[in-house]
Order: C-alpha cells, then sequence, then structure tokens
C-alpha cells in the first residue's frame, strides 16, 4: 500500500470517492511512512489514534456520500497551530507540554471539511528561522540531498517539517505560517508548493503568534492543485480574527488550467542581486519563458525601496515579536523555572524556556520599541513598508497581474553550515520573500527546476490583494512547464 | 453663579498654590469584556468570569466590544468632549503576574475622545470648569491574592480584560474642595449616563491624583502622583497630606522628587512607592492585532441624540423653571436618583408653577435630612415621591400648615398611609372659618390687655399674638386669616 502516499492530494480524493481504497488505509500507509522517516525529525508529535478515528469517521462519511472537500485526507500540521486536546509548543521549551483546549480557527475548518489529523509538524522555534535549526526539538532533515553526498541539508524554515514531511511523502499536505517566508521558502527548497495568501485570508485565530501583522497561514503541498484545494479550506473570515477579512471565499481549484493569455508579468529588476547564482538567473529566465508561452506577456517593473525590505522587517518583526511573546512568563501555563521572587522567576522562565535566535529577536525588538529609539526604528521601518507597499500598488496600477522572482537566493543547505557566526547570512534567505509580508500580498513559491548539485530550486509568483486565482493559474503554467520533483529515498 | 476662587495653603515664607491633575479610571458599564465575551459581573468566584482571551492562551486574539466604544462615546458626550472618529489601540508593555498578555491594551497616541470640560459645583452655589485632556479606554489587569498563602500570591482574572475608561483633567483643580467636587461630578455625570456606577468600594472608579506647590502664579513645580484612590474624602486628606509636605520640604530648601506615592488612611500620608528612575519605559506601539477603531459622525449623533438630560442641563432647568437657588438646584441634581425623585413629585405635583419651589425645600430639607440622620439612601425612601406631592398639594391649597404638614409627614414616615386621607381622619385640616379664629383672636387679646396696647408702638410683638393663636388652635388656623384678624383688629 505504500504507493498511496505518492497519490497528489486530487488523486486521493478521487480514488476515495471510487472507493478504490478507504480513508483508513491512506492514513496507515503515511502513518507508516511516518514511523519510517522519523530520521528526518518532521513530525514532532504523532497522532495516530486521533488519525485512524478521524479516517474512519470520513469513511462512513463517503460511504453516505456526505464527504466534505478534504474527506479522508491526512495531513500534518505545523506545532504553531492550536489543537485541542493534542500538544501545542510552537517548538519552544516554554509552552512545555501546553495542551491546548481549543482548536485553531484554519485547522478546524480542515477538520469540517473532513481532513485527517496524522500529528505536529516541526518548525524553527515561534516560526523564528529560515533552517528549522532554532526548534527545541531538533533540526528537521530535508529528504533532498546533493547529488553524490550524504550530508543531510536543512528543509529551509520555520516551516521546515511542513515542507521535509510533504516532500518525503509523509503527509498528502500540510498547514505552515508565513511571517517573512516560511512557507515559501521551505517550500522552494523541498521541491514543494507553498502558498501565502494575502494577509487577512486566513483567520490567525489559535495560531501561535510571531508577529500579528506578517503572520499568516497557508498550505504546503505536492501540487498546485493540491494546495488550491487546501487553501480554500484553511481561508476564511473569522469573528474572532479582526484583522481577517469578510470577503467570499472563491473556489481556488476552478482557477487552476485557466489561461493565462494576456496577463502581464512583471519582472523587478531590483530583484536582480549582485553576486546572484547564475542558476537562480537562468531559472528565471526560464519561468518567464515559460509564461510567455503561454500567452503572458513581459514587462520589466521597478520596486525602488525593496533594498529596504529586510532591514526594516528585522525591525517591524521583532518589535511584534517581543510583546507577542510577553506572555510567556510562567505563570500561568507552560514552563516556569522558580526564583526567590516574581522577577528571578520571570528572568530563569525565559533563560530557560527561550532559544537563543528566540531570545535574541526579544532582545532587538524590546530594544527597537524603547524611549528615544521608536521612532528611529520602529516608525521609521513603518515608513518604509508603506512605500514597499506603494511599490507594489504603483506596479499593480500600471496592469501587472502578477510578479515574477526567484523564491530563494539559493538551494537548500547543510545543517549548521550557515548563520553561525553571523544571523544576518541566514536572514539573507529571506531577500525575496520579506517584501510580500511587508506589503500583504499574496505569494506563492512553485518548483521550477534543480541547482547544479541536483537540488530543487523554486520560483515566486506574487500577486495582487486577494488574487491568489491569478497565482494558482499561473503557478500550473509553471508547473506544467517545469515537472515535478521527487527526492530520492534515501531515509 | 459665580466663579469660585480657591484656597491657598500657608508657609512660614509665605502662601503657597496647589496645581492637580487627575487621571480617573472609570469601569464601563457593559455585560462584556472591552476585547472578550467574559462577564463584567462583580464578585464571581475567582476565575469564574475568564475566557481564553483574558488568560491571554497562545494564539487568542481581541475583538473589539462596541458597547464599550459607545460608553465611551457616551462619556465623551457628557464631558462636551472632541469624539475622534479614528483611534488606534496601543500595547502598553510591562512585566506583572495580574497583566496576562504582558501587556496592556490602551489608547496612547490616538485616544477615542479628546479636549472637553466639566463644570463642578462648589460651596455656596459656586463653580469652577475643569478641563479635559482626554479619554480613553483600555484594559483593567486581574486582581493578586496575597493573604490565601504564606508563601505563594494568587491571581484572580476575572477582572482582567474589563473595559476602563480613564479620563485625564487638565492640571486645573486648585484646591482639594475642588478635587473632590470634580471627582463627585465626573461619578454624578457617568451614573446619569449609565455609562460607570461609580461605585468606588467595588473599585468601579479610581483616581491618580497628581499634586504640584508653587507660588501663586509662578511656573509648575514637580508633580508626585498619589495612586489608586478609591475615596472621595481620602482624596481630600491626601492632597491636603501631599501639598503640605511639599511645602515643608521647599520651604526647607529642599527639591521635590518625582515619584509615584500611595495614601495611607490610616496614618493619613502619603508614602513613597516608587522614584521616577524607577519609571517603567512601556514601549508603547499600535497593537497590530486590533484595527484602528473607526465610526461615522452619524454612529456618534446618533448617541447624542439619545443622552439623558445631565446634571448640568437639569440644574440650569429648575432653576428657570421653579425659581430655586443654583445650590439647592445642585443639590437635587447631585445624584441621579435624588434628581429623579424630585422630578417625580413634581410630575405628582396638583400645580407645579405654584409649588414646585416648596417640593424643591421638601425634598433637600425635610426629607434629604430625614434620610441622611438615618443614613439611608433615597431610593429605601420610606415617604414616596406621591406621598410627598400629597403633603405639598395640601400646602399649597391651603389645607393645611407648613407646621401640620411636617407632623403629617413625620405620620408618613412612620406609619405611611395616603396624605389627604390622613388629614382627614385625624382631624389636621386647617381652621378657615373666620368666625372660628375670631373668637380665639378675640379672647387672646382680652386675656392680654398690656400687649394689646404695646402693638401699635411695637408692631413685631404681632408675632407673640399669631403664636398664641396658633397654639389654642393647635397649629390648625390659617396663618394668614390669623394675622389678618389679628391686624384689623389691633389696629395696625
Amino acid at each position: 500500500m505504500t504507493d498511496l502516499t505518492s497519490l497528489t492530494l486530487a488523486e486521493a480524493r478521487k480514488g476515495l470517492a471510487a472507493k478504490n481504497f478507504t480513508s483508513l488505509e491512506l492514513t496507515d500507509a503515511h502513518l507508516s511512512a511516518i514511523e519510517k522517516a522519523r530520521v528526518l525529525n518532521a513530525f514532532v508529535m504523532e497522532t495516530p489514534d486521533q488519525a485512524r478515528a478521524m479516517a474512519r469517521e470520513a469513511d462512513s462519511k463517503i460511504a453516505k456520500s456526505d464527504a466534505g472537500p478534504l474527506a479522508g485526507i491526512p495531513l500534518g500540521i505545523k506545532d504553531l497551530f492550536a489543537t485541542k486536546g493534542v500538544r501545542t509548543t510552537a517548538c519552544s521549551k516554554i509552552l512545555g507540554n501546553f495542551v491546548p483546549t481549543y482548536e485553531s480557527t484554519v485547522t478546524s475548518q480542515l477538520w469540517r471539511d473532513g481532513a485527517v489529523m496524522l500529528g505536529k509538524l516541526n518548525n524553527d522555534e515561534f516560526a523564528m528561522g529560515s533552517a528549522n535549526e532554532t526548534s527545541c526539538f531538533g533540526p528537521v532533515g530535508n529528504p533532498w540531498r546533493r547529488e553524490g553526498s550524504n550530508t543531510t541539508l536543512v528543509p529551509g524554515g520555520s516551516s521546515g517539517g511542513s515542507a521535509s514531511a510533504v516532500a518525503a511523502l509523509l503527509c498528502m499536505g500540510a498547514t505552515a505560517t508565513d511571517t517573512g517566508g516560511s512557507i515559501r521558502q521551505p517550500a522552494a527548497f523541498t521541491a514543494t508548493v507553498g502558498i501565502k495568501p494575502t494577509y487577512g485570508r486566513c483567520s490567525r485565530w489559535g495560531i501561535v503568534a510571531f508577529a500579528s501583522s506578517l503572520d499568516q497561514a497557508g498550505p504546503i503541498a505536492r501540487s498546485v492543485r493540491d494546495a488550491a484545494m487546501l487553501l480554500r479550506s484553511m481561508a476564511g473570515h473569522d469573528p474572532k480574527d479582526t484583522t481577517s477579512v469578510d470577503i467570499p471565499v472563491p473556489d481556488y481549484e476552478a482557477a487552476i488550467g485557466k489561461s493565462v493569455k494576456g496577463m502581464k508579468i512583471g519582472i523587478p529588476r531590483e530583484y536582480r542581486l549582485d553576486g546572484m547564482p547564475a542558476e537562480i538567473e537562468k531559472l528565471w529566465e526560464a519561468g518567464a519563458k515559460w509564461l510567455k508561452a503561454a500567452g503572458a506577456e513581459l514587462v520589466e517593473v521597478s520596486l525602488p525601496h525593496t533594498k529596504y525590505a529586510l532591514p526594516a522587517y528585522y525591525i517591524v518583526a521583532p518589535a511584534e515579536a517581543s510583546s507577542n511573546l510577553a506572555r510567556y512568563d510562567g505563570v500561568r501555563y507552560g514552563l516556569r523555572e522558580q526564583g526567590k521572587n516574581i522577577i528571578e522567576l520571570y528572568e530563569n522562565t525565559r533563560a530557560e524556556g527561550f532559544g537563543a535566535e528566540v531570545r535574541r529577536r526579544v532582545m532587538i525588538g524590546t530594544y527597537v520599541l524603547s524611549a528615544g529609539y521608536y521612532d528611529a526604528y520602529y516608525l521609521r521601518a513603518q515608513k518604509v513598508r508603506t512605500l514597499i507597499k506603494k511599490d507594489f500598488e504603483d506596479c499593480f496600477a500600471k496592469g501587472v497581474d502578477a510578479i515574477l522572482t526567484p523564491a530563494t537566493p539559493s538551494a537548500a543547505f547543510g545543517i549548521g553550515e550557515k548563520g553561525g557566526a553571523d544571523p544576518v547570512e541566514m536572514y539573507l534567505n529571506d531577500i525575496f520573500t520579506v517584501t510580500v509580508n511587508m506589503a500583504g500580498l499574496p505569494g506563492i513559491a512553485v518548483p521550477a527546476g534543480k541547482d547544479a548539485q541536483g537540488l530543487p530550486l523554486g520560483l515566486q509568483l506574487i500577486g495582487r490583494p486577494f488574487d491568489e486565482e491569478t497565482l494558482f493559474s499561473l503557478g500550473e503554467v509553471i508547473e506544467q512547464a517545469a515537472g515535478r520533483f521527487t527526492p530520492a529515498r534515501w531515509w | 453663579m459665580s466663579t469660585a476662587t480657591h484656597k491657598l495653603l500657608k508657609g512660614s515664607t509665605g502662601d503657597w498654590e496647589m496645581v492637580i491633575g487627575m487621571e480617573i479610571h472609570a469601569q464601563v458599564t457593559s455585560n462584556a469584556k472591552l476585547f472578550s465575551g467574559a462577564s463584567t459581573a462583580f464578585g464571581g468566584e475567582p476565575n469564574s468570569h475568564v475566557s481564553l482571551v483574558d488568560v491571554a492562551m497562545p494564539g487568542m486574539l481581541p475583538v473589539i466590544n462596541e458597547e464599550c466604544v459607545r460608553q465611551a462615546v457616551r462619556t465623551g458626550l457628557g464631558l462636551n468632549a472632541q469624539i475622534n472618529l479614528r483611534s488606534v489601540f496601543d500595547r502598553k508593555n510591562y512585566f506583572y503576574p495580574d497583566l496576562p498578555q504582558g501587556y496592556q491594551i490602551s489608547q496612547y497616541k490616538s485616544p477615542i475622545v479628546g479636549e472637553g470640560e466639566v463644570i463642578i459645583d462648589l460651596d455656596g452655589g459656586k463653580t469652577a470648569t475643569i478641563g479635559i485632556e482626554r479619554l480613553h479606554l483600555e484594559q483593567d489587569p486581574g486582581k493578586m491574592l496575597h493573604d490565601r498563602s504564606p508563601s505563594l500570591s494568587y491571581i484572580d482574572f476575572n477582572r482582567s480584560g474589563v473595559a476602563l475608561m480613564e479620563i485625564v483633567s487638565k492640571p486645573d483643580i486648585r484646591d482639594a474642595e475642588q478635587a473632590k467636587a470634580y471627582v463627585t461630578k465626573l461619578r454624578s455625570i457617568m451614573r446619569y449616563l449609565g455609562t460607570c456606577d461609580g461605585d468606588m468600594e467595588k473599585g468601579s472608579l479610581r483616581a491618580d491624583v497628581n499634586v504640584s506647590v508653587r507660588r501663586p502664579g509662578a511656573p509648575l513645580g514637580t508633580r508626585c502622583e498619589i495612586k489608586n484612590m478609591n475615596s472621595i474624602a481620602f482624596i481630600g486628606q491626601a492632597i491636603e497630606y501631599e501639598a503640605r509636605r511639599q511645602i515643608e520640604i521647599l520651604e526647607d530648601g529642599g527639591e521635590i522628587e518625582q515619584e509615584t506615592r500611595r495614601f495611607d488612611p490610616n496614618k493619613g500620608e502619603t508614602r513613597s512607592m516608587r522614584s521616577k528612575e524607577e519609571a517603567h519605559d512601556y514601549r508603547y506601539f499600535p497593537d497590530p492585532d486590533l484595527l484602528p477603531l473607526e465610526f461615522s459622525q452619524d454612529f456618534v449623533d446618533a448617541l447624542k441624540a439619545k443622552l439623558p438630560e445631565l446634571p448640568d442641563q437639569k440644574k440650569a432647568r429648575f432653576v428657570a423653571d421653579f425659581g430655586l437657588s443654583a445650590y439647592d438646584a445642585s443639590v437635587l441634581v447631585a445624584e441621579r436618583e435624588s434628581a429623579l425623585f424630585y422630578e417625580t413629585v413634581l410630575d405628582k405635583l396638583a400645580s407645579r408653577a405654584r409649588d414646585g419651589k416648596m417640593a424643591a425645600n421638601w425634598v433637600i430639607n425635610e426629607l434629604f435630612g430625614r434620610l441622611n440622620k438615618e443614613g439611608r439612601d433615597i431610593t429605601a425612601s420610606p415617604v414616596n415621591a406621591g406621598q410627598l406631592a400629597a403633603i405639598i398639594d395640601l400646602i399649597g391649597e391651603g389645607t393645611i400648615s407648613g407646621k401640620i404638614a411636617k407632623d403629617l409627614f413625620e405620620i408618613v414616615w412612620q406609619e405611611g398611609g395616603d396624605p389627604r386621607a390622613l388629614v382627614e381622619s385625624r382631624g389636621m385640616k386647617q381652621v378657615t372659618d373666620l368666625s372660628a379664629i375670631e373668637k380665639v383672636v378675640d379672647d387672646i387679646i382680652a386675656a392680654n390687655p398690656d400687649k394689646a396696647a404695646q402693638v401699635k408702638d411695637k408692631p413685631q410683638s404681632l408675632g407673640w399674638f399669631v403664636g398664641q393663636v396658633m397654639k389654642a388652635s393647635g397649629g390648625k388656623a390659617n396663618p394668614q386669616s390669623v394675622n389678618d384678624l389679628l391686624k384689623s383688629k389691633l389696629g395696625v
């Protein structure tokens, strides 16, 4: 039955409907794949009993022809999403064995539509990282390796567990979150499809917050169609999240295969970095060629404030994080390290509970919000953010339908290879993706090719606000042209 | 109305003037908290009115309670203040165990209500105008319980997230009396509006008082803030003490250190809590979980159209319509319930034009006097508005005299009943039969020939005769008739 795991979500849905196999069989196949792939460390919590119970329920609903759009489909859930009765830690020691009494809006919508939870997926602690190396459960292995090498590579981050599990056929799709590139960069590193929808498209309720004005949930899947199917269930207005937007969720799948003829695709000249690897450049050109072949028109565009995006992001995101993470104080839940008085309790708990990268960002955030520095840092970064947003608006106002860029400046790298001495080296991974969060726009990463060492590379498409449909249409053109990529199994 | 002069404090080196500003924290009257659906009911078991949002569970988000917004706007309108159609919620970051999020959601740079003013009522019908700097909405923290265990502190999060209005005055208050009058007036306005119950014992209304002193007309001195005052009387005591303390330091050549102080009501003194150096850096920034709070002028206008009559308007109306003194009118309107009682009496009077003023006197002197003596609240008055109106009608129409009315009031107070029926059944009716009165008058004059002879020279002694006649008639003779008869018979 192991070949059940290699089906796409769309194929599995068809098979389930045709009763070729049951959800229980499909779920068991994935549970056994997860068991065999523990070396990847993609799952931090396996929930086989719950998975089988959900699968049985899905099977009975399918039998009664009462099945939701994701009935019986086994998924992995990033550990940032609160799952009722199932430990949720954001991969931080500080949450300890926290078990929520509530279910996040996004996951509850997936269960509403019949999906099956296989377990919780590894991620960077509080989603702070680009390599999934900051998790308190240890790093995640990328199912991809360089040709002829046994070095374990990172899957990217922060949704490294999600990307790795989807690429390694451990689940048919996964939830993920993206604050500066945390869906798109790991998708690019693992030859999976990841979409960060428009800010406000998915509810943030029940997702452990990193940076509230940037955080957005989205799926990682093995095809553009699968991603579209998942997003349709995940998205929607939620009165419990004031920043979620009350507009109807379209049938994203209907956008797949829609003609892109006459669409205007922007190529931003500022994304052509000095010293960018030639193969990235080549990939970008190939992407443009494929879209052109499908009838799209390519235009060079300018996003002049791009170079300020990363520095501004590393002010805004830590500022919000420093405040969002203040609730982890050892008083009400999670880890508590005693002290002689309340100040010591705070200090001991937070020093013990937070990892180095989280501590660094909390300190940066506290600093930039301090009296006397607020105007110079936070306020200024917000102004930059407005300018970045305006860059995109100007571009779209000229009739551009979507913007094509590389997803990452390089392919996956080895565990421990980057950022050891200088955190900025790691932060540069998000150079092409942070602008999208700063502007609140939708962005999709689609696998488009391989580098010289046989590692996958992805392209990114950036769309107008709430126009995820165009991204799915264009993404599928690239997918069709580039083909699908599957890692050779080594685990 | 006249504008008040304020009290200066005498020091050993001359006069000092107090400059006082206040921050009032008023709990918004609403069923649910500012950003969660949990109940705001007072006195539940600890942690029984707590939602996931109130204890800052991971991934929880605040959602504004629109009723709290309406209440803040109503209050702003009651303070004649600028209503800001766009305001912003900010996070005020600090660590404390009763603050679950690690920040309080408040409004910093853009409050919902801007500048306004309050007219305060002082002794002798004088008034003063105190400027309002702003009003903003914010969350109340939880409550630490230190008395449950020798080694541990507990936290009750029932209050956590309850909506507060912080009302900041301008530094326009000049002495303790004004400060007390300011809090009294704010409380009264909010109780009229139904936006805060003003119950200081339950903590629904608390004040932080900023006090500094200076030579009259000199620039502002350094201030100290007295935190968390929950009694109007203590506010007065704390200000007097604090001003004296500062004057003493300054007159000894010292300097005032800006600090936060606490008032100890047992010792009647203020004590240092923390100095400026220990002050928090709250790292305010706009809360990214909440959109800016925006509403239309129509929304404000609709609330404005439904505002009840407020104490100042009521007072002006009482003065204009019934000729009440400013003082009497402000006594009547100070509490919403008192004003309501008076207005109910007015409604039931046979002629409010004739007896409206008399009704005010009766409510203030007889009723309030009696209630105060017995420590009762107006809502627990044994004499209701209908009964009092009936008593006043009986006086106004001449059925009973004012003196008899007091006896009748006492009977109604003690025994209840219909005043008109009581007058009938107990024979308390005023005697207006001139022949009956005339006989009494004649008897008294005949019995006192010396005094009768003196009256022509000393007209003021006529009163003695009136008193005698009234006494002889058991108070039932009509005083006007007695007066007239005596005058004609004695030839004055």
